[in-house]
């Protein structure tokens, strides 16, 4: 019982800190330009 | 990482940014090449590449005009044309709330699934309880995050005395998670919140894809359009010039329009003459000449050389913008289409209201409790919750429209493919729509290779719509330019240079020709040659009409041009053809079509097709047409061929089948577990993998369309 009342909150705040990456990500206009962002990877700078 | 200067450059506090669609961007090199090239030049703070959507937002200096920044990005070799602001995108912001929706009804989903694992598996007393009451914690507030597209959807319809798929979800969902929680609050066996939720999850999913898709579309169209002109060049009484934009023009200015450059308002020429392209208003491709006092509309494409116009009516005084209420009017019938999801939603949903008030009734005049009645009348609901039919529409809708928009058609919606499935008479335009719209020279051959060459050099330096129709043909044919001597181009005249000391020229010609055909004559030396345009029938018109009429839809050829001009057209396709129609003329075609009680796909290209595009029943342009035909049509087709337009029908019909399959097996499905529910056998963990099995039937049913749109 112990070992669930430790666990349960661990694995929820996990999934709460994957949603609140995605939100951040979403609104950093991260997922804005998605071809673009595959191409830039290829850009050699100087 | 490299040093970084630490007294960063603070951004210029006044600087503007501009958007310009580029549709050339393809690769990464174009990305660098733009945003280095564009950085360099002063001015500019720096500009960002949004590959997606084609477009180039610079952040500038306000004294650079749209003219010199679109100078910039030619130097640097692409063509563009000035977006005007986009505002805030309301598609762009909903598709973002339902992600987000999305992803909060997919991380409650996942965490409310593993406490009820645990609870099927054997929980029970105070765990299980603890394990109802950590679900309830996660399933209230995203029900109320999650669920409010439903429910402001499904309130918007019955506000207005209506019900679609909206009503049952949401009823389905508040009631199942109303239930649950007096289950859990009485400490009951059984709670549905995983399912309340999962149900959202899926439905989220389609709604979700739905909007990616309507996105991406309408990207591409907007990718394309040729905007007019966002401004122009105004001369003052000193004769000095300054940059005026569209809606500050006001009749009466005198504006400057150098060759190459849309004009920004209708208006009256009072000096220079030069050929105008109205195109997108007339669909001929051929260049109207004006003079002093020639009458021009804003949006013409002035050719030749520089003239000055006196401004009569600007912005929304225009003949665009008459022609565009004209459109607007004309939509509104399109407006009242219901789509299939909605007309199975208004048999579906009283069906199932009834159903679960029957079994409520049934159980309790059995002598059940009211508790468990509600009990079983709540696990009806859930499972006949319209999960599988939410996704039938959408999933196969989807799969259609990323199929045909890989083989080159972008259709706008859903509700399009379904209407497009239904036509049973399409209306072809002729010019631009049969034909490519554009003049194709038709004896090149007939010059010799080394002509070729110096043809090409010649008609590389001018705008003017017949050379860019050489450059192109002679290009296609592999034919590398001569090097010539000082090139000069004189407006009205044409190009004139020096090739092994011997003059050439291409320009108009001198000799006499046929009124209506476009021909422009090269010169080398004493010798002449006539070269002759025409507009080509697109390669594949007659089989595609063909094909059509063997598809059961009847074909009519509608058009503005004279009716001797359509006669070889409409025997070459054996079609009926009806000349000599202004706007308002095709769109009562239209009109008199739809009275007869057919349903009719109007295929045009020009801004005088645009009515009769917003009232048929379905449309579709092609890439060349005029931004307005585009944006009123349902569907917009690239490349020279004609046969996008049956393809997209035949996917139109057959997603429009498995549509239908779908529903026949969502329906199938809820026979087989209605009576298990009414019989208060479905327990939350039968109810979880009914739902989601036959999610993902219906989904893996309509990825058949994948490869179907041929």
């Amino acid at each position: 019982m112990t070992g669930i009342s430790i666990l349960i909150p661990i694995a929820l705040s996990l999934g709460l800190l994957g949603l609140a990456a995605f939100f951040w990500a979403l609104r950093d206009g991260q997922f804005d330009d998605a071809d673009g962002a595959a191409a830039r990877i290829l850009i050699d700078e100087e | 990482m490299a040093t970084q200067p630490v007294f960063a450059e603070a951004p210029a506090p006044d600087n503007i940014e501009s958007l310009f669609a580029v549709p050339a961007l393809h690769c990464a090199g174009c990305i660098a090449k733009i945003e280095n090239g564009l950085a360099k030049v002063p001015g500019i703070e720096g500009a960002r590449v949004n590959m997606t959507a084609r477009r180039v937002a610079i952040r500038h200096d306000p004294a650079l005009s749209p003219p010199e920044l679109k100078a910039a990005i030619a130097a640097i070799g692409f063509d563009a044309e000035p977006l005007a602001d986009p505002g805030v995108d309301i598609a762009a912001a909903e598709n973002r709330a339902l992600i987000r929706a999305l992803a909060v009804s997919g991380f409650a989903a996942m965490n409310i699934m593993l406490l009820s694992v645990s609870i099927w598996s054997g929980a029970d007393g105070a765990t299980r309880q603890m394990f109802h009451w950590l679900s309830a914690l996660i399933a209230l507030p995203t029900v109320a995050y999650a669920g409010q597209p439903f429910f402001r959807s499904a309130f918007a319809a019955l506000r207005q005395g209506r019900t679609n798929m909206d009503v049952p979800i949401s009823i389905g969902v508040l009631l199942t998670t109303g239930m649950s929680l007096y289950e859990t609050l009485t400490g009951g066996h059984h709670a549905w919140f995983d399912g309340a939720v999962m149900l959202l999850f899926f439905l989220l999913a389609g709604r979700c894809l739905d909007s990616m898709m309507r996105g991406r579309a309408r990207a591409g169209v907007a990718a394309l359009l040729k905007q007019t002109a966002p401004g122009a060049m105004v001369l003052d009484e000193q004769g000095a010039s300054h940059w005026v934009r569209a809606d500050a023009l006001r009749p009466g200015m005198h504006m400057l329009a150098a060759a190459g450059e849309r004009l920004a308002a209708d208006g009256r020429v009072v000096d220079g003459s030069s050929g105008l392209d109205i195109a997108f208003l007339t669909g001929e491709s051929a260049p109207v000449r004006v003079g002093p006092g020639a009458d021009v509309q804003a949006g013409a494409l002035n050719v030749d050389g520089p003239i000055v116009v006196e401004v009569t009516a600007a912005g929304p005084n225009t003949v665009i913008a008459d022609i565009a209420r004209l459109m607007e009017e004309a939509a509104q019938g399109k407006s009242r289409y219901v789509r299939i999801a909605d007309r199975a939603a208004r048999l579906y949903a009283p069906c199932v209201h009834l159903l679960a008030a029957l079994s409520f009734a049934g159980w309790m005049i059995a002598g059940a409790g009211v508790h468990q009645a509600l009990l079983i009348a709540v696990a009806v609901l859930l499972i006949t919750c319209p999960c599988a039919l939410g996704l039938a529409v959408p999933a196969a809708q989807i799969v259609a429209c990323g199929a045909l928009m890989k083989r080159g058609v972008l259709v706008k919606d859903g509700s399009a493919l379904e209407r497009l499935a239904e036509v049973d008479q399409a209306v072809f335009d002729k010019t631009g729509t049969l034909t490519l719209g554009r003049p194709t020279p038709r004896d090149i051959d007939r010059l010799e290779a080394q002509d070729k060459g110096v043809v090409l050099a010649l008609a590389r330096g001018s705008r003017h719509p017949l050379s860019i129709a050489l450059r192109q043909a002679l290009e296609a044919q592999g034919v590398m330019p001569a090097r010539l001597e000082d090139i000069r181009e004189q407006p009205g005249e044409g190009m004139s240079g020096r090739f092994d000391g011997e003059t050439v020229s291409l320009g108009r010609p001198r000799s006499l020709i046929s009124l209506f055909d476009l021909a422009s004559e090269y010169r080398r030396g004493a010798a002449t040659t006539l070269l002759r345009f025409a507009d080509a029938p697109r390669p594949d018109a007659v089989e595609t009409l063909a094909t059509l009429n063997a598809m059961g839809i009847t074909t009519l050829i509608a058009s503005g041009d004279r009716p001797e001009a359509l006669e070889a057209i409409a025997r070459a396709t054996g079609t009926t053809a009806i000349g000599h129609l202004r706007p308002q003329d095709k769109l009562a075609l239209i009109g008199r079509l739809k009275a007869a009680g057919h349903r009719v796909l109007m295929v045009g290209d020009g801004l005088n097709d645009g009515p009769a595009l917003a009232a048929g029943h379905a449309s579709m342009a092609p890439a060349s047409a005029s931004d307005a035909s585009q944006l009123a049509a349902d569907a917009v087709f690239l490349g020279d061929r004609l046969a996008p337009v049956t393809m997209a029908v035949r996917t139109a019909r057959r997603s429009v089948a498995v549509v239908k399959q779908n529903f026949a097996l969502a329906i199938g499905y809820n026979i087989f577990a209605v009576p298990l529910a009414i019989l208060g056998h479905v327990t939350p963990l039968v109810a979880a993998i009914a739902m989601s099995t036959s999610s993902l039937v219906v989904i893996a049913n309509a990825l058949r369309l994948k490869g179907n749109a041929r």
